[in-house]
């Protein structure tokens, strides 16, 4: 009788903590309000008062963001403490945040995740502060509006990445090309890459592209279909247009460079982490290219917008946005190092010093640009670029095996598959 | 042979359990044994539920409760951003079998498993009999076939990542030269992520193979060898047979291991080239984390992938022991 009392309540108790840890479980998933200080009631300036503030950035800006942070620590009284995350995981680390209520006091994110994510409510909305910033008309519109919802602003430009057409000036003048005048048009570009591959050089291609990477190739070949006078996505993002003529021209020339061999061999399997790698390394003749790498780049190269299938030039404006997260309870201190981080002093003492591109456009003309002309090129070239803004974008661009990397891939390696049919399939996922 | 052993052996049940009694609690006199029976199969008991429950409570935390949320986010709408949305039945079931992968991941996982299960019990087998009996070489040889084992599978995979690799891999000129990459086309890629999971588990299963070896008794070959079986018939009649129960566990181990395929994918080719190697785990992992953000619809392949190893475990242990008797 006893033996079986002791086994009942053994086995309610272990009911009853099976129970306790799946409500526990459960509440952790309901949804709190933030407490603490909202960011508009602490004034234009934020709050200084030595906190301790927690920031979160992906892999490739690590060195813009820790110049920032730096800078910052040294200037102020809070600290801001930055964690770097591969690219790759970055998106499971915030969702696993948000859903736990644990994300930092600041986090970036991708400019092309920014729509979904200020949707899905990761930000607080800080449109008082920006409005109150003398300069707001002057901020990189294409990242503003990425964070915009209903009018109310959740997200600033962090670091701006734009893609530029790069060429290596010594490997140029190997192959009896002007090294000092960039290819006018997608067409010059291949005749170039061609001349580079034609010096048979140990281990020198004429071009690179990560061919197996979603957003590598929306970095780098969107801007050629802009340049085209052509579009990639309808106003609201719900639609592809990457079956239209000037896409059509610009997979006929990558198929026709993929075909001759001028394009690195191992771009095929490219998947992201290395697909600068050949290039930062002089194997590669020109290449479209992060201008975030301008200053890690150790020889001499040219920069220019990247061109369409008949010249004009373009850029895609990437690079993240940053802003509060919906968990801080510091919003006023984040608030500071937002506030500093669009000030002249961050802006152009830090990155333009480090050659990087200014988010106000009231700075793009600052000393440091006119000691070095390719950034002004640059920063001239940004005026021109976009931000594509659609809520699906990395599931139907950047996630492997994206219908986006289906067309690319039948386009450019095979030369085969139905472009209509693949467009439609970006669509169909856009519209999800 | 310690003294105080064959008098244990010889001394009937009731003495023997005081014996044990008095290992457990040294201070309780022998007397007391005999009067409190029934409170002691209580205490007993209770004593029982005590030791198994550290073991239960880590089932209960780290499996049963896991499990339980597992379930309940396949029944649930529940983004990745956002969290519980409520109850959706059975949408994600839906969603995840139509799910424009999940048909190409289930052949592509089946066709990986049945590669590398036959490939590694063949090879652990061998192996095996290679190094069975114990010379100076065969030590050195079973060491070596032993020592990828002790390096973790992702650190492995990036090791083969670099090596496969047509830019960094000190094969590149090979691969020129011959106008092929490792990784370059969906067999390529299939036949050389199965070559870096044979090289990297060989080893192990080589070890099971051979402590199964090592415990069919010597005479039993004798008595083979004195009928005049020749070595094939040795292998086939006696070997085999008596190796069953370590074949059920290799096979168990490698088909489960194999269908739960994650790592080495994800590094090597993170499901490319074009799509043809998705293995289920990776869809779940793509679902939940890249693009799609739908942790309901991971769940629900997750749930799927759970009871399909269920039944195939159950069918493959079922064989093992109806083929034994």
């Amino acid at each position: 009788m006893r033996k079986a009392l002791g086994r009942r309540t053994a086995l309610r108790s272990m009911a009853a903590v099976l129970v306790a840890a799946l409500t526990l479980g459960a509440a952790a998933c309901s949804d709190d309000e933030p407490a603490g200080s909202s960011a508009a009631e602490a004034g234009p300036e934020g709050v200084d008062d030595g906190s301790e503030l927690t920031m979160w950035t992906r892999a490739p800006l690590e060195k813009q963001a820790k110049l920032l942070v730096e800078a910052y620590n040294a200037s102020h009284q809070n600290k801001v403490n930055l964690t770097v995350v591969p690219n790759d995981d970055y998106v499971a680390k915030v969702g696993a945040a948000a859903g736990a209520d644990g994300l930092p006091d600041l986090f970036a994110a991708d400019i092309v995740y920014v729509p979904n994510w200020v949707n899905q409510g990761l930000f607080q909305d800080i449109s008082a502060n920006i409005n109150g910033l003398a300069f707001k008309d002057s901020i990189n519109k294409g990242h503003l509006s990425a964070g915009t919802v209903d009018g109310k602003a959740h997200v600033l430009p962090f670091v701006l990445d734009l893609s530029m057409l790069f060429w290596n000036k010594q490997l140029f003048k190997e192959a009896g090309l002007d090294p000092e005048k960039a290819p006018a048009t997608l067409q010059e570009y291949a005749t170039a890459a061609k001349a580079v591959q034609a010096m048979k050089k140990e281990g020198v291609y004429g071009t690179a592209a990560g061919l197996n990477c979603g957003g590598c190739l929306v970095f780098t070949w969107f801007p050629s279909i802009w340049a085209g006078g052509g579009e990639v996505l309808s106003e609201d993002g719900k639609e592809a247009k990457l079956a239209d003529d000037t896409a059509q021209q610009v997979y006929r020339t990558w198929n026709d460079l993929w075909k001759s061999g001028a394009v690195l061999p191992a771009s095929e399997g490219e998947t992201g982490p290395t697909w600068t790698a050949a290039f930062t390394e002089g194997k590669v003749g020109l290449m479209f290219y992060p201008a975030t790498l301008l200053s890690s780049t150790p020889f001499d190269v040219g920069v220019a917008g990247i061109p369409g299938p008949d010249g004009g030039a373009s850029t895609f404006v990437g690079g993240d946005g940053i802003g509060v997260s919906k968990d801080s309870k510091k919003a006023a201190q984040a608030w500071n190092f937002l506030n500093w981080m669009m000030s002249e002093q961050a802006q152009v003492e830090v990155l333009a010093k480090n050659k990087d591109v200014v988010s106000r456009s009231d700075l793009a003309s600052n000393k440091y640009a006119a000691e070095d002309p390719r950034l002004v090129t640059i920063n001239e070239v940004a005026g021109k670029g976009d931000t594509p803004v659609a809520l699906n974008f990395q599931q139907a661009f950047n996630a492997p095996g994206s219908p986006w990397l289906t067309l690319i891939r039948n386009q450019v390696l095979t030369g085969s598959g139905d472009l209509q049919k693949d467009n439609g399939e970006i669509t169909a996922v856009l519209q999800q | 042979m310690p003294p105080r052993k064959p008098s244990l052996d010889r001394s009937p049940a009731p003495e023997k359990r005081k014996v044990l009694m008095t290992v457990t609690a040294p201070s309780r006199p022998p007397s007391a044994a005999m009067r409190g029976h029934a409170r002691r199969r209580g205490r007993r008991g209770l004593l029982g539920w005590l030791y198994a429950t550290p073991t239960a409570v880590f089932v209960g935390a780290l499996f049963v409760v896991p499990l339980l949320l597992v379930v309940k986010m396949s029944l649930s709408r529940w983004p990745l951003l956002t969290g519980d949305q409520g109850i959706n039945v059975p949408d994600n079931f839906t969603k995840a079998v139509d799910h424009r992968f999940f048909t190409d991941s289930v052949v592509f996982t089946v066709k990986y498993t049945v590669l590398a299960t036959v490939l590694l019990l063949a090879l652990g087998l061998g192996l095996a009999l290679l190094v069975q009996e114990s010379s100076r070489w065969n030590s050195l040889l079973r060491a070596s076939f032993l020592i990828p084992s002790a390096l973790g599978l992702a650190s492995a995979s990036l090791l083969f990542y670099v090596l496969y690799s047509p830019y960094a891999s000190p094969l590149a000129p090979v691969m020129e030269s011959l106008g092929f990459t490792f990784l370059g086309s969906p067999t390529a890629a299939l036949l050389s992520t199965t070559f870096l999971i044979v090289w990297r588990y060989a080893g192990f299963y080589m070890v099971l193979m051979l402590v199964g070896l090592q415990g069919i008794p010597a005479d039993v070959y004798e008595a083979a060898r004195s009928d005049g079986a020749s070595r094939w018939q040795t292998f086939t009649k006696v070997t085999l047979p008596l190796l069953r129960p370590t074949l059920a566990l290799t096979t168990v181990l490698c088909v489960t291991g194999s269908l739960l395929a994650f790592e080495q994918f994800y590094i090597l080719t993170k499901g490319g080239p074009d799509n043809s190697t998705i293995t289920v785990v990776q869809l779940i992992y793509m679902v939940a984390f890249q693009g799609q953000n739908d942790l309901g619809v991971a769940a629900a392949l997750s749930v799927i992938v759970l009871l399909a190893l269920i039944v195939m475990n159950a069918l493959q242990l079922r064989a093992f022991r109806t083929e034994e008797r």
